[in-house]
């Protein structure tokens, strides 16, 4: 019994270091997009990021080898896919430079799960990055 | 002491029951909390709806006025005189009523004429990028120009207030403090009586045939008393509610805060940030996010289904009197909630989400009062029906039971407060 109660116990810890990890993760990471082609990193205005308030990103596109992409086309998608609606503003992409673009326009209006999906097209290859965000 | 009538267990039994009399006396003395059954996500929510929450009073850049204090002073002065209107009875606080939490109990507002929609309160609309039901003006200033001119509100046109405030002994003095040199209106063959485009046909000739330097002039002028307007509802902000006493106990100590909320009322905002899924749209501190929704309200008897944002969107773009028209303060290119406004089918019949403070003062409800009390909004949520036009967001019903449904009112009823405001700004000025 105080084996089990022990192995519950480390089991627990070690969920939280794990869950621990993901929350840092949710503001410095890098994410790849699905086919592998881009990476992104992105800097919200707001931080922590908070329903009903317009702002914008800065956004980071590189390739595979680390290479800005300066380039790109970025559309924008996305919403709650729980809820069966888009986003509640019409975003857009202002380009900056070495591989920078600012994402203009944005604004939250529930709290929840929310994914915005940024198709980045650069020359001849188009590949999509799912931002994923726990509002 | 010796007490030798007692045998030395007995002696253990009587100090154990002394000890639990103690215990139970201190019970009643003692205030019990017990501690606060919430998760921390739930807190989280909880703490977004307080007032502690709210953001301090914007300022509309839209407006140079917006926050000064003698705008404020002539905002008030106008927003209770009559004089502005056709028949010089009807003001803004006629239908506002400020006694009604600046509603008038209507289903749809009457003014000089029968008005299309319900009385949308003022209180915290500040906050709200969009204005009307349907979103088609974007400033608190740009919305108290339209009522004015409505043939079905006021009835008045732009000349006439123009010249009336600029030319009223007590109003231009004013005028002339915040906005700086007072237009002369003087030639009347320049500037008739009335003018105002698209009003009654004397009316439109008379500003058709003005040019158009003082059509800009008039513009500005009446966009000023707009501005003056806005700067005095900006002020209309809610005070604490229960809710507010009880969310701030409860997120201070991590305990369930026990005379505050009766047990109904803990479980109906249970319900309203759970199950209910209430908090989808009636979230932050004004418990709205002044977006656009189609929630599947019948339409009105005999009218048909309002378009609803779809149409407020195509009107606010092309109103002069928008965020970035000529008459705006602000750098176009800031006019962000303008420029990134969505488009798009799920707008068809979406209507703006207003607050839930002071739900009690307000009914009816929604955008025509088809609803006549909280307990039958509530009963729409739950069944969610189709929509009439356009797509129900809410389409899945919330399976809530009777009893569920009561608390949940319960809970809505302690949104109640006066505004955070002297009283003196209630009423006409003296």
């Amino acid at each position: 019994m105080f084996k089990k109660l022990m192995l519950l116990k480390i089991a627990l810890f070690l969920q939280m270091l794990v869950l621990n990890v993901f929350a840092q993760q949710e503001s410095t990471s890098v994410l790849e997009s699905e086919k592998g082609f881009f990476r992104l990193s992105y800097e919200s205005q707001l931080n922590p990021i908070v329903i009903n308030q317009m702002h914008s990103w800065t956004l980071h596109i590189v390739d595979v080898d680390g290479n800005a992409v300066s380039d790109a086309e970025i559309s924008i998608g996305g919403g709650m896919p729980e809820h069966n609606h888009g986003l509640a503003t019409a975003p857009s992409i202002k380009t900056v430079g070495n591989g920078n673009y600012q994402l203009q326009g944005l604004r939250f209006h529930m709290m929840g799960h929310w994914e915005l999906e940024l198709t980045i097209s650069s020359g001849a290859t188009e590949d999509t990055v799912v931002v994923i965000l726990d509002l | 002491m010796k007490l030798p009538f007692l045998s030395r267990y007995s002696r253990s039994f009587l100090g154990l029951g002394l000890l639990l009399a103690a215990g139970l006396l201190s019970w009643l003395f003692l205030a019990y909390k017990p501690p606060a059954a919430w998760t921390e996500n739930e807190l989280r929510m909880i703490s977004s709806l307080s007032l502690s929450s709210l953001p301090a009073l914007p300022l509309d850049a839209s407006n140079k006025a917006s926050a000064d204090p003698l705008a404020e002073e002539l905002g008030h002065a106008l927003f209770f005189d009559a004089r502005l209107s056709a028949n010089k009875q009807i003001s803004c606080a006629s239908c506002h009523k400020p006694e009604l939490r600046f509603t008038d109990g209507l289903d749809k507002a009457k003014a000089i004429g029968q008005s299309r929609m319900n009385t949308p309160s003022i209180v915290g609309l500040a906050y709200s990028p969009w204005l009307y039901w349907d979103g088609r003006r974007d400033s608190l200033w740009s919305q108290a120009l339209s009522p004015l001119e409505d043939p079905q509100e006021q009835a008045s046109n732009r000349m006439y207030i123009a010249r009336f405030v600029t030319e009223d002994p007590e109003y231009s003095r004013m005028y002339h403090s915040i906005f700086g040199e007072l237009p002369d209106f003087s030639d009347r063959s320049r500037f008739p009586d009335n003018a105002g485009p698209g009003l009654k046909t004397v009316w439109y000739s008379a500003w058709e045939q003005m040019s158009k330097e003082d059509q800009n002039l008039v513009n500005e002028t009446f966009a000023n008393v707009g501005k003056a307007i806005a700067a005095y509802e900006r002020l209309l902000v809610p005070a604490p509610a229960k809710f507010d006493q009880y969310a701030d106990a409860l997120l201070k100590d991590q305990m369930e805060p026990g005379d505050i909320y009766s047990n109904d009322e803990v479980k109906g905002l249970r319900i309203f940030i759970g199950q209910g899924r209430c908090m989808e749209c009636h979230n932050g501190p004004l418990f709205t996010n002044f977006e656009f929704h189609n929630t599947g309200i019948i339409s009105y008897p005999g009218d048909l289904p309002d378009r609803g944002r779809v149409d407020g969107l195509r009107e606010v773009r092309k109103n002069p009197f928008n965020c970035q028209g000529e008459y705006s303060d602000r750098d176009p290119s800031q006019c962000l909630e303008l420029i990134h406004a969505r488009e798009g089918i799920e707008l068809i019949g979406a209507l703006k989400t207003p607050s839930l403070r002071n739900l009690a003062g307000t009914a009816p409800y929604m955008h025509k009062g088809q609803i006549k009390t909280p307990k039958e909004s509530l009963e729409h949520y739950n069944k969610a029906p189709l929509a009439m036009i356009g797509h129900n967001e809410t389409d899945s019903p919330l399976g809530l039971v009777s009893f569920e449904l009561r608390q949940l009112e319960a809970f809505l009823m302690t949104l109640q407060a006066p505004l955070e405001i002297e009283q003196r700004w209630l009423q006409p000025p003296q």
